[in-house]
């Protein structure tokens, strides 16, 4: 038993808290949000020259093999700082997609580019006629000669706008598969929208799209299950990012607690406010543990690994929004201002339980396994 | 970054598990999976057992019988205890007087009263709480005055466990009210056939007759039961209090309590005793509850293994208190829901009713009972206290 980081690990903790402190500040992610494209190229390339675009990845592949709690290690951080570039969609999500699923060639002419920063990648699944929390897509994949033919509509694409490239799940005769587009081709057709929390998204829609026979990723029916471990890896890591943004909530918060005055006192010495202070520190705590044990699971046995990931994102949906709520509420009326940082902390925790399936989804799948253990 | 106990300590969680295996007497084991009231002497028998291993007091220094375990092996020893369904013994002897007359008592204290407290020769119980003193505990008012060689008592102490069956009290009593409050307390021993003592149960809505008021009419101590100096007892009741962080979230026992309502839920299904929509409801608190344990659980190793390296997070202990209490009584909710109309009945009766299964008419005495957990040992609001001044500097 070891809750400690190595000491490659406590440098990389080390080094993203750095880029958050420097590049991150409140206001400056204001301005990243209300620019072009909604996230800013220049941070991605500064993550790229740190390295950081490259963890993930095997080092044949030319990254650095970095693990689970790596990838907690950098979530964690980006989720402090808010951050809004596409890390989540194209090193996690994607790269996940890639890292499980993907040929040697499929890789070679991807993972590079994407380490370098020059190729943005994300996952485009969600359909607006789906059930949510499926795998149930309307989007088709016919077989046309060699290459294939999409049809369908995607939605909720989370950095779908700024991609070079977005891997769609569609139905093939021998069941789910997913595809390689770049959204270049044509017959793609990717609109921005704008996520509450400030990720930009964009729906997606797909009219006889040419694919190549290469643009497969895997065989025709295995769509599922790389999603399933896609979507495993990308909750463990979305989870690591929920305890950072809780982190920085709890501690504007508290922060505020002991400057704000009313009555002549810090609003800290209300005991009402006390009392539900210490409440959030305790499901911080909580939620903090469960995203160690989701980084920690990523390598156990499919059942119990992922048990464990649902516990987590079980844990931390239901601590985000009671976080997040309290939080706004201590604050008062600055809490519902767009101009203070914990208001979009409580968006972007709002957001986390949305994806991947909310915290009744998972405990649904808790309680059909008949608990945790294995 | 690791989730797995060494091999040594796994090597000691089979040693502990299969010993608690073997020596927990059966009548024992039953009793404690129904939850049914352990009278003195099955307590008393067990500690012993404990004893005779070399177990029954690991937290004590090791030259007075405790153990040199790591914060780890105490977490195991815990655990283990718990999922063998075996009775924690008393804290008071335990948790509560060995360690401060290790730590403070006089050597004619430890020689008297150490091996007899670990052996359960003598039982203990805690004169603490007053009419008018309970989280505010320097409040209290139960006067000594001393005469020769003796201090003279007269007040009265309240909520006292299992008085009834003490020897012995360790008690905080008033010698000096001019200065603060928290100044002027002493911690004197007290045996209980000295005349003068009387002892009146207090019956709880469990219906037990744990709780007792006891009076003190001019009842004689002699000088030699002083623990420490007079005038610093304050200051060994809140290391009395301090005591034991490794076991305090009780995670063992929820486990344990979660793996029982599982096989009952499973048990009364199968009889076709839910409908197929209590079952998801039922199996859907199941899992919700076992997602805030593993957390705690791992919260606790986190504490626990911070701990090993010295680290002291000072408020984690509060954090698992507050946590691990309200899952506890969670379980008990769980427990009373699962009995259903069935539980209503907790007499005599009850065990036709139910065909001998003991934990239908246990579970809302269980209930009533466990929501004192959240009251003893610093209730949680006082909990709540603490952490905030820790986290907020004020
Ligand atoms: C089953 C049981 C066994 C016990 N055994 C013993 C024993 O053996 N020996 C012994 O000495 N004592 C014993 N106690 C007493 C126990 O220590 C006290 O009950 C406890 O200290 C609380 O005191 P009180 O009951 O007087 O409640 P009070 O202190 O009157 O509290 C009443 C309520 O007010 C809240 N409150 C009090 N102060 C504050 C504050 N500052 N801020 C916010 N809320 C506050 C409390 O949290 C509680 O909810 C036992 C109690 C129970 C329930």
């Amino acid at each position: 038993m070891n809750f400690e980081f190595s000491e490659e690990q406590q440098m990389l903790a080390d080094m993203v808290d750095r880029f958050v402190a420097d590049r991150y500040a409140f206001e400056t992610r204001q301005k990243i949000m209300a620019g072009d494209g909604g996230w800013s190229r220049e941070n991605w390339s500064a993550l790229a020259e740190l390295g950081l675009l490259g963890l993930p990845f095997a080092e044949e592949d030319g990254g650095f093999g970095g693990g689970g709690v790596e990838t907690m290690i950098i979530m964690t951080a980006l989720g402090r700082g808010l951050v809004i570039e596409p890390y989540l969609s194209t090193v996690v999500m994607a790269g996940a997609a890639l890292r499980n699923a993907a040929s040697q060639e499929q890789r070679a002419a991807r993972i590079p580019a994407i380490i370098a920063g020059s190729h943005i990648m994300s996952l485009a699944h969600q359909e607006p006629a789906m059930p949510r929390h499926s795998f149930d897509v309307a989007t088709t994949a016919r077989r046309a000669g060699e290459g294939w033919r999409l049809d369908g509509c995607k939605i909720s694409v989370p950095h779908g706008a700024g991609a070079d490239e977005l891997i769609v799940s569609a139905q093939t005769e021998a069941g789910m598969a997913l595809f390689l587009v770049p959204t270049k081709l044509s017959g793609v057709d990717v609109v921005r929208a704008t996520g509450y929390d400030g990720t930009p998204l964009a729906t997606m829609t797909l009219a006889d799209v040419a694919l190549p026979g290469d643009a497969l990723l895997g065989e025709p029916g295995q769509g599922e299950a790389i999603l399933a471990r896609v979507f495993e890896e990308t909750n463990a890591a979305l989870v690591a990012e929920a305890v950072g943004a809780m982190r920085e909530t709890f501690d504007l918060t508290t922060e505020y607690l002991k400057t704000r005055t009313q009555f002549d006192v810090p609003i800290g010495s209300f005991q009402a406010l006390r009392h539900r202070a210490v409440d959030m520190l305790i499901e911080l705590e909580l939620s903090h543990s469960m995203a160690i044990l989701a980084a920690l699971s990523l390598d156990l046995p499919g059942d119990q690994r992922r048990k464990n990931i649902s516990a987590a994102k079980v844990q931390v949906g239901r601590s985000g929004r009671m976080i997040g709520q309290e939080a706004v509420q201590m604050h008062g009326a600055i809490g519902i201002t767009s101009e203070y940082k914990v208001g979009h902390a409580f968006k972007r925790l709002t957001a986390i339980d949305a994806l991947l399936g909310d915290a009744d989804h998972h405990i649904d799948l808790i309680a059909d396994a008949d608990g945790l253990a294995a | 970054m690791d989730l797995d106990f060494t091999a040594e300590e796994l090597a000691f969680r089979d040693e502990v598990r299969s010993f608690f295996r073997e020596a927990l007497p059966d009548d024992l084991r039953a009793k404690m999976i129904e939850r049914r009231h352990l009278e003195k002497d099955d307590i008393v028998r067990w500690q012993r057992i404990l004893n005779a291993r070399g177990w029954a007091v690991p937290n004590w220094p090791v030259e007075y019988g405790g153990q040199a375990w790591s914060p780890a092996q105490r977490y195991i020893y815990q655990e283990e205890m718990a999922l063998a369904h075996a009775p924690e013994g008393s804290p008071f002897n335990i948790n509560m007087i060995g360690p401060i007359i290790a730590r403070f008592g006089t050597d004619a204290q430890k020689d008297r009263f150490l091996a007899r407290i670990a052996n359960l020769d003598d039982w203990w119980c805690q004169g603490f709480s007053e009419p008018g003193a309970g989280s505010d505990l320097a409040a209290l008012k139960t006067r000594a005055t001393r005469d020769g060689d003796d201090y003279v008592i007269n007040g009265q102490k309240i909520w006292t466990t299992q008085a009834q069956h003490a020897d012995w009290m360790f008690a905080l009593v008033r010698t000096d009210s001019s200065g603060r409050k928290q100044q002027g307390i002493t911690f004197l021993l007290l045996d209980m056939k000295t005349p003068g003592i009387t002892v009146r149960p207090i019956e709880t809505i469990d219906g037990g007759h744990d709780a007792n008021e006891v009076f003190f009419d001019d009842v004689r101590v002699p000088v030699e039961n002083r623990i420490g100096e007079e005038g610093r007892g304050w200051d060994y009741a809140k290391a009395l209090l301090g005591g034991e962080r490794s076991g305090i979230a009780r995670i063992g026992l929820s486990k344990e309590r979660l793996i029982q309502l599982r096989a009952l839920e499973r048990d009364l299904a199968e009889r076709g005793m839910l409908t197929g929509r209590e079952r998801d409801r039922l199996r859907r608190k199941l899992a919700e509850v076992e997602v805030e344990l593993r957390a705690l659980e791992l919260t606790q190793l986190r504490v626990v293994a911070a701990d090993a390296h010295g680290a002291h997070a000072g408020h984690a202990a509060s954090i698992l208190k507050i946590k691990g209490t309200e899952i506890q009584q969670r379980m008990t909710e769980l427990v009373l829901e699962l009995a259903g109309p069935a539980g209503l009945a907790t007499d005599a009766q009850a065990q036709a009713n139910t065909a001998g299964e003991g934990w239908v008419e246990a579970a809302a005495p269980f209930y009533f009972t466990m929501r004192k957990v959240s009251i003893f040992g610093g209730a949680n609001e006082i909990q709540r206290n603490i952490v905030a001044k820790s986290i907020l500097g004020f």
